[in-house]
């Protein structure tokens, strides 16, 4: 049960969050409906990479591995808003 | 008692189709790209045959789309990218880093399986009448207005996406977990570096692929606005998104090629690679800085002139770690004991076709030159120079050199050097006319041309006849070494590296005692365990 407890708590939080999305979705518009998803889509990558695929367990290698995927992500958002930035 | 191979271990097609062994799924990955090789070829027969006249009279324009479509899909997905490291690649990292296996050997065996359920797709791709969109899928074309099996074709290349990324992941975890003692990061060979390289690729570029095919169907399924402006998309999107990949897998079919290219140079000269620690290095920056080039293919497409020029100054940045690796490779053989083999014979052939390639793709990477050339025949010639000039011949050369070690029989040399010879005057005459081609302004994917341009055409049609030709050859006489070829003493080239350790065919866990590395990697000269005349056929 101690090693299934917290996925079902990560599992509810994740069940919650996506509630935020679609509640935000309804409510906001413009920039802070961009916010809120992008930040609560954050929040749901986060428990994922920190409980599911066990980051809470590892050492700081692996860690710096997975921050080195998030950073490939960067790149692909940086050189997307350099080009729609400067149109 | 001798050990048995692993081919001996095990004749039924059980023991193949439920294999493990990295060198059996290697057989089984060769077997089958050579398929797809062959049905790609087909496509690009029919496209030849068709440029013969500048009317279009063997395919109608929906016909040729859809054959170029096929070509392109078939030989980017199902060839190119799995050819070096799922076939050379699976058979030799464990043997080379002295392991018995990959890391995730039953992930292998599944790898495999996925190729093939791709695979099966793109057949059914083709038997129910093919795609028409270009192998780039570009929206909205793609996403709204194809009327071809968009979703078939897109759901083949996403299954095969999962193939690579295991294979890449496999790899990787082998690479870091599975050397055997001794073997430090600065012994590793290079065609392990190079497919280490093309694996960190492998597992981050292709998940974006997979998930923009993903954003098409939804675009095209159930009408969700991504790309088609009409519905607050943008298509530059999907430009972005896709080349993404589809830069950085340039680097997956080339890599490995590279990587190759390094072991047959420094066999062929009897020399250490010059320079090992830069042509390693280098293999790590292409893969890097080739994730930063890939808006050189939307210079035309409406992108910021700002992010052009970034964009263009890093694809010249690019060429300075190829680069490295060509001078080196030139340093390597300057004052070595050349010994004009096939495999060599190859290599040359891989690096000025490289060279005609990578300067070419300078040409293509300067802004203004670009909005001359984009999109024509010059193009075609470039990235073919790169892919098929380029990768092809390294896979060729790949497989005269480590033939005897993964079949257990030597190849005949004669038909070896007259094959590389041929394969290189049949590149040439293809698509050399293609670079004066598209300079004149022929638009690459139009099966009607002015007449002024037929006579080029009919030249790089011809070339195709002599190249389709020439590819056929290998596979004749490597079917005929099977029964007839002498059998491969364990290190016939006279190579270093731990694979020519071990018997021709290697025994089926690759070792019997794990093998202890104490010295630097291509300790030169090493004398072959046989004379050479015994080689020819």
């Amino acid at each position: 049960m101690k090693v299934v407890a917290p996925l079902i708590a990560v599992w509810a939080a994740l069940l919650a969050l996506l509630g935020m999305t679609v509640g935000a979705s309804l409510v906001l518009t413009g920039t802070p409906s961009l916010v809120a998803s992008l930040g609560i889509a954050s929040a749901k990558a986060a428990l994922i990479a920190w409980v599911y695929m066990q980051l809470r367990r590892e050492g700081g290698l692996m860690r710096i591995m997975a921050l080195g995927a998030a950073f490939w992500l960067l790149i692909l958002l940086g050189y997307l808003a350099l080009d729609y930035l400067t149109r | 008692m001798t050990e048995l191979s692993y081919l001996e271990h095990g004749h039924s097609l059980k023991s193949w189709l439920l294999t493990t062994d990295h060198k059996r799924i290697a057989i089984l990955y060769f077997l089958s790209i050579t398929f797809f090789f062959f049905v790609g070829g087909a496509a690009a027969a029919l496209i030849r045959i068709d440029l013969l006249t500048p009317e279009p009279d063997l395919m109608s324009n929906e016909g040729y789309n859809r054959a170029f479509t096929l070509h392109g899909v078939i030989m980017v997905w199902f060839f190119l990218i799995p050819s070096i490291p799922n076939t050379f690649g699976n058979f030799l990292v464990p043997l080379m880093i002295g392991a018995r296996d990959l890391a995730f050997p039953r992930l292998n065996l599944l790898s495999w399986y996925i190729y093939m359920l791709g695979g099966l797709f793109t057949l059914a791709v083709l038997v129910l009448g093919g795609v028409d969109t270009g192998w780039t899928f570009y929206t909205p074309l793609s996403s709204m207005f194809a009327n071809g099996n968009v979703i078939l074709a897109a759901t083949a290349i996403f299954v095969v996406g999962f193939s690579s990324i295991l294979t890449g992941l496999n790899f990787i975890v082998t690479v870091h977990r599975l050397r055997c003692p001794g073997m430090t990061w600065g012994r590793l060979p290079l065609f392990v570096w190079s497919i280490y390289a093309t694996s960190l690729i492998l597992v981050l570029a292709t998940p974006v692929l997979s998930i923009t095919l993903v954003l098409i169907a939804a675009e095209r399924l159930f009408g969700v606005g991504v790309f088609n402006p009409a519905l607050g998309g943008d298509p530059l999107l999907y430009q972005h998104l896709f080349w993404f990949y589809s830069h950085p897998a340039v680097y997956i079919m080339v890599l490995p090629a590279l990587g190759v290219i390094s072991e047959l140079v420094s066999t062929a000269a009897r020399k250490p690679v010059f320079g090992y620690r830069f042509v390693a290095g280098s293999s790590i920056a292409i893969a890097i800085i080739g994730f930063l080039v890939w808006g050189h293919h939307m210079f035309v497409a409406g992108q910021s002139m700002y992010a052009s020029a970034v964009f263009s100054f890093l694809s010249l940045a690019v060429a300075v770690p190829s680069g490295i690796k060509v001078y080196n490779w030139t340093a390597t053989l300057y004052k070595g004991h050349i010994a004009l083999d096939p495999p060599f014979l190859f290599a040359m052939s891989f690096i000025g076709l490289f060279v005609v390639g990578g300067m070419t793709g300078l040409i293509l990477a300067m802004l203004a030159v670009d909005v001359h050339v984009h999109d024509t025949y010059f193009v075609i010639a470039h990235f073919h120079y790169i892919m098929v000039g380029g990768t092809v011949s390294a896979y060729f050369g790949a497989l005269h050199y480590w033939w005897p070690k993964m079949m257990g029989r030597w190849l005949p040399l004669v038909w070896g050097r007259l094959s590389a010879i041929f394969i290189f005057l049949g590149f040439n005459l293809t698509f050399f006319p293609q670079f004066i081609l598209g300079y004149l302004g022929m638009p690459r994917r139009y099966h009607v041309y002015p007449a002024e341009f037929q006579t080029l055409h009919v030249l790089s049609s011809a070339g195709a006849s002599v190249l389709g030709l020439a590819y056929l050859l290998p596979f004749t006489y490597l079917l005929y070494s099977l029964r007839h070829g002498e059998k491969a003493p364990p290190n016939p080239w006279g190579a270093t590296g731990l694979e020519w350790t071990v018997p021709s065919p290697p025994p089926q866990h690759n070792f019997h005692e794990l093998p202890t590395v104490d010295g630097p990697p291509y300790q030169y000269p090493v004398e072959p365990d046989t004379k050479r005349e015994g080689a020819h056929g």
